[in-house]
C-alpha cells in the first residue's frame, strides 16, 4: 500500500469500509441500527464531544455524573447510555432531536444551557438520528442520575425561560449561498456540534452568549482559561495562518503558529482529532474567514517601549535566557512544531494575560492525538519561580521580539497561582 | 470504557497507518531531540534528571520504581483517582499508550544513590518505625511493609514500589492521603485497607524509619513471585 499515492489509497480503505458495512449489517450490538449508520453517529458524537461532559475519565463511556461546576452551582450530566431504567433506552429518534432541537427534555423538563443545546439546535434531522443510533449501540450502564445541585434562585428552572426567550434561536443551520458548500460545511459543523461559541464568546452575567458578541472571545467560568477571540487577528483570529498550520493546530493539537492548551487540548484529544481532512478543512476555511469584521483600534504601540526600560523586562529576560530559551529559543522563534515560537503569537500577546501566566504557572502537554501521539511537553514552573518571577517573564515575553503585549504585574500571577493550584 | 477506547484508539491507528493520511505536521529544521528523554522535560524539573528526584521533600524520586507501579500512578493521576493539580492538569489529555513509554522509561533508569537525611525524632519512634516495617501488628491486622515491598524494601515487579529513597514528608502524605481518599489505587486498594489501620503515630513511625535507611546503588524491585501476600491487591493482579 505504501507505494499509491494518497487519494488512492483513501478511495480503497473507504471502499473496503463500505463492503464491511455492508456485509455486515448488524454485527454491532445495535438491535437493528445499520453499522454504517452507527459509525456515522460515533463520528458525529465525537463531532460533538458528547464524551467532556457525559463521561467521567476512567468510567463506563456514556454513564453520565461528570460534574460540571458553574457559577451558578453543580450540574451532573446526565447518563446516556442505553439502559432503560437510567439511560435513554426508552427515548424514540423524535424525542432525541426534539431535545437537541429544542433543549428540552424527553419529559418536558427545560434543559440548563450547559447543554449546547442552543448550538446543537443547528444540527440536522439526519445527522441528530445517526447519533442517537449511536448512543443507542454503546453499552448500556444502570446508573441513576445525580441530582443537580444548583443555588438559589437558580434552582428553579422556570427562570430558564427567561434566558431561553435572551438567547436561544431554535433552528437548523441555513446555509449561506454566497458561500462555498466547504465553507458551509464549516460553518455548520463550528456552529452546531462543535459548539465552539460555548467558550469562544464572552458569558455575561446570566450565563448567556450573545449572538452581537460571537466568536469574540471570553473568560471560561470556573476553569480561569481565556477563550480568545476567533474574530479578532490579535487574539486567536486565524486571518494570516495558512489553512494547513490551521488543520494542524486542530487536529494534531500542534502547529508551526502554536499548540493548543488548557481546555482547547480537551477539545483536540476528545473529537477533532478523529474528524477527517475534508472536516478539518472545511472548519478552517470558515474560522478563517471569521476575522475581517475586526474593529479598527489602534495596536498599543508604547508597551513595548514602556517595558524594556523597566527592570522586569531585564530581569524577564535574565530568567527567560535560563528556564525557556533552551527550548523556544533565544528570539522566542521556538522549534517547530513541538515547541511553540512566541514571537509573533497571538495567544502570547493579547489582551488577557491569562493564559501566558498560566502556560508558565502550570506548563503542560498537547495533547497525544493520531497526528502526535508521544508529544513534547513544558514544566511547571509554580514550583520553581516567585510570583514577581513570573510577572517578569511573561512580561519580557509579551514585549520582547516585537510582540505588542501590555507588562504583567505580581498580583495577576497570584491570583491565578491561588486559583489553579489548591 | 478504557479497554473501548484503547479499542477505538488501535482502530483508529490501524485505519489511519494503512490510509497514510495522517502525518505529523511537518518539522522545522531545528527540533527537539526525538528521544524520550526530551520528551519528559515536563517531568523532570520536578523529579529530577532522569527522574532520581531533587532537594524537594514532596516530588518523589521516578528512577528504578516498577514500570507497572509509575504506570498506574500516571493513570490514576489522568483520572483523577490521586488528587494532585499540578499532575492532573499536566496528564489529563495524553493517551495510554504514552503513559506506557513515559512509565517505561523512568523504570529503566537506574535507582539513584541515596544519602538520607539524619533523623530529627527520638529513637524510640525510629524503633517503633522500624518494627512496623518489618513484622507490622498482627493484633490489629497490620502487616510488615516487607511482606510486599520486599525485604530490602526495593519493591516488587509490576505494581509495588520500593520505598527507599523517599523523604519522611512524603512518605507520611501518602499514607495521609490513603486515609483520606486522595489517594486511591486500582480495588481492591490494599494499601487504603492497611492505612486506614494506622494511627498518625504510626505513619510518623514508619515515615520516618523508611527515611532514616540508605538505598544501595543498583537495587532493582524483586521479580514477581507467586508468594501469597497478605492482602489481595489490584494493582498486583495480572
Amino acid at each position: 500500500m505504501g507505494i499509491l499515492p494518497r487519494p488512492f489509497r483513501t478511495i480503497l480503505l473507504g471502499a473496503a469500509l463500505a463492503l464491511l458495512s455492508g456485509l455486515v449489517p448488524a454485527a454491532a450490538p445495535s438491535r437493528g441500527a445499520p453499522a454504517a449508520l452507527v459509525e456515522r453517529g460515533k463520528y458525529l458524537a465525537q463531532a460533538g464531544d458528547c464524551i467532556a461532559c457525559h463521561t467521567i475519565p476512567g468510567s463506563r463511556i456514556f454513564s453520565g455524573n461528570r460534574p460540571l461546576p458553574t457559577p451558578f452551582g453543580t450540574l451532573y450530566s446526565p447518563n446516556i447510555t442505553p439502559d432503560p431504567e437510567t439511560g435513554i433506552g426508552q427515548w424514540s429518534a423524535d424525542d432525541f432531536y426534539n431535545m437537541m432541537h429544542t433543549g428540552r427534555s424527553r419529559d418536558g423538563s427545560l434543559l440548563y444551557p450547559a447543554m449546547p443545546f442552543a448550538a446543537y439546535t443547528k444540527v440536522t434531522r439526519e445527522d441528530c438520528d445517526a447519533i442517537f443510533a449511536y448512543l443507542k449501540s454503546v453499552p448500556p450502564v444502570r446508573q441513576p442520575n445525580r441530582p443537580h445541585d444548583m443555588h438559589f434562585p437558580y434552582n428553579n428552572r422556570a427562570l430558564l425561560i427567561g434566558w431561553r426567550t435572551l438567547y436561544f434561536n431554535e433552528g437548523e443551520y441555513r446555509p449561506d449561498a454566497t458561500k462555498s458548500a466547504e465553507w458551509n460545511r464549516g460553518a455548520y459543523l463550528v456552529q452546531g456540534l462543535g459548539h465552539c461559541s460555548m467558550c469562544h464568546t464572552p458569558i455575561n452575567a446570566l450565563g448567556g452568549a450573545s449572538e452581537a458578541a460571537a466568536f469574540e472571545g471570553g473568560l471560561i467560568p470556573m476553569q480561569n482559561w481565556y477563550a480568545p477571540s476567533l474574530t479578532s487577528n490579535r487574539e486567536a483570529g486565524l486571518g494570516d495562518w495558512r489553512i494547513e498550520d490551521i488543520m494542524d493546530l486542530l487536529q494534531a493539537g500542534i502547529s508551526n503558529r502554536g499548540a493548543v492548551y488548557g481546555p482547547m487540548a480537551e477539545v483536540t484529544y476528545n473529537s477533532l482529532q478523529y474528524l477527517n481532512d475534508q472536516d478539518i478543512r472545511a472548519m478552517a476555511v470558515y474560522l478563517k474567514s471569521l476575522p475581517p469584521r475586526e474593529a479598527s483600534v489602534p495596536e498599543p504601540e508604547n508597551s513595548p517601549l514602556v517595558a524594556e526600560s523597566t527592570q522586569m523586562f531585564s530581569e524577564g529576560r535574565r530568567i527567560y535566557d535560563r528556564d525557556c530559551a533552551s527550548c523556544h529559543g533565544g528570539t522566542g522563534l521556538g522549534k517547530l512544531p513541538h515547541y511553540p515560537p512566541l514571537a509573533n503569537n497571538q495567544s502570547i500577546e493579547m489582551a488577557s494575560a491569562v493564559n501566558p501566566i498560566r502556560m508558565v504557572l502550570n506548563g503542560g502537554y498537547p495533547p497525544g492525538t493520531r497526528r502526535n501521539p508521544m508529544p513534547y511537553g513544558m514544566p511547571p514552573f509554580a514550583q520553581h519561580l516567585s510570583d514577581g518571577d513570573i510577572a517578569a517573564v511573561v512580561t519580557y515575553i509579551r514585549t520582547a521580539w516585537g510582540n505588542h503585549g501590555a507588562p504583567v504585574t505580581a498580583r495577576e500571577v497570584n491570583a491565578l497561582r491561588a486559583a489553579t493550584l489548591d | 470504557m478504557i479497554r473501548n477506547l484503547r479499542l477505538a484508539a488501535a482502530l483508529c491507528a490501524a485505519i489511519s497507518a494503512a490510509a497514510g493520511a495522517q502525518d505529523a505536521p511537518s518539522v522545522g529544521p531545528d527540533k527537539p531531540p526525538d528521544t524520550m528523554e526530551a520528551r519528559v522535560q515536563a517531568c523532570t524539573g520536578c523529579h529530577g534528571d532522569k527522574g532520581k528526584g531533587i532537594g524537594n521533600v514532596y516530588f518523589p524520586r521516578l528512577a528504578g520504581k516498577p514500570a507497572g507501579y509509575l504506570y498506574n500512578q500516571l493513570l490514576a493521576f489522568r483520572e483523577g483517582r490521586r488528587k494532585y493539580t499540578p499532575m492532573n492538569y499536566l496528564l489529563a489529555y495524553l493517551p495510554d499508550a504514552y503513559l506506557r513509554k513515559m512509565a517505561d522509561y523512568f523504570a529503566d533508569q537506574p535507582m539513584p544513590v541515596f544519602t538520607p537525611a539524619a533523623p530529627t525524632v527520638s529513637q524510640a519512634i525510629l524503633r517503633r518505625g522500624k518494627n512496623l516495617v518489618a513484622n507490622g501488628d498482627p493484633r490489629r491486622d497490620i502487616p510488615p511493609c516487607m511482606a510486599c515491598h520486599g525485604p530490602e524494601l526495593s519493591g516488587r515487579e509490576p505494581g509495588i514500589p520500593g520505598l527507599l529513597g523517599l523523604r519522611t514528608d512524603y512518605i507520611s502524605a501518602q499514607l495521609g492521603a490513603w486515609r483520606y481518599g486522595t489517594r486511591t489505587a486500582v480495588a481492591p486498594d490494599c494499601m487504603q485497607l492497611i492505612a486506614a489501620r494506622l494511627t498518625e503515630e504510626d505513619v510518623a513511625a514508619v515515615a520516618a524509619w523508611l527515611s532514616s535507611l540508605p538505598a544501595a546503588p543498583g537495587v532493582r524491585p524483586l521479580r514477581s513471585t507467586p508468594t501469597r501476600l497478605p492482602l489481595d491487591c489490584g494493582s498486583q493482579r495480572p
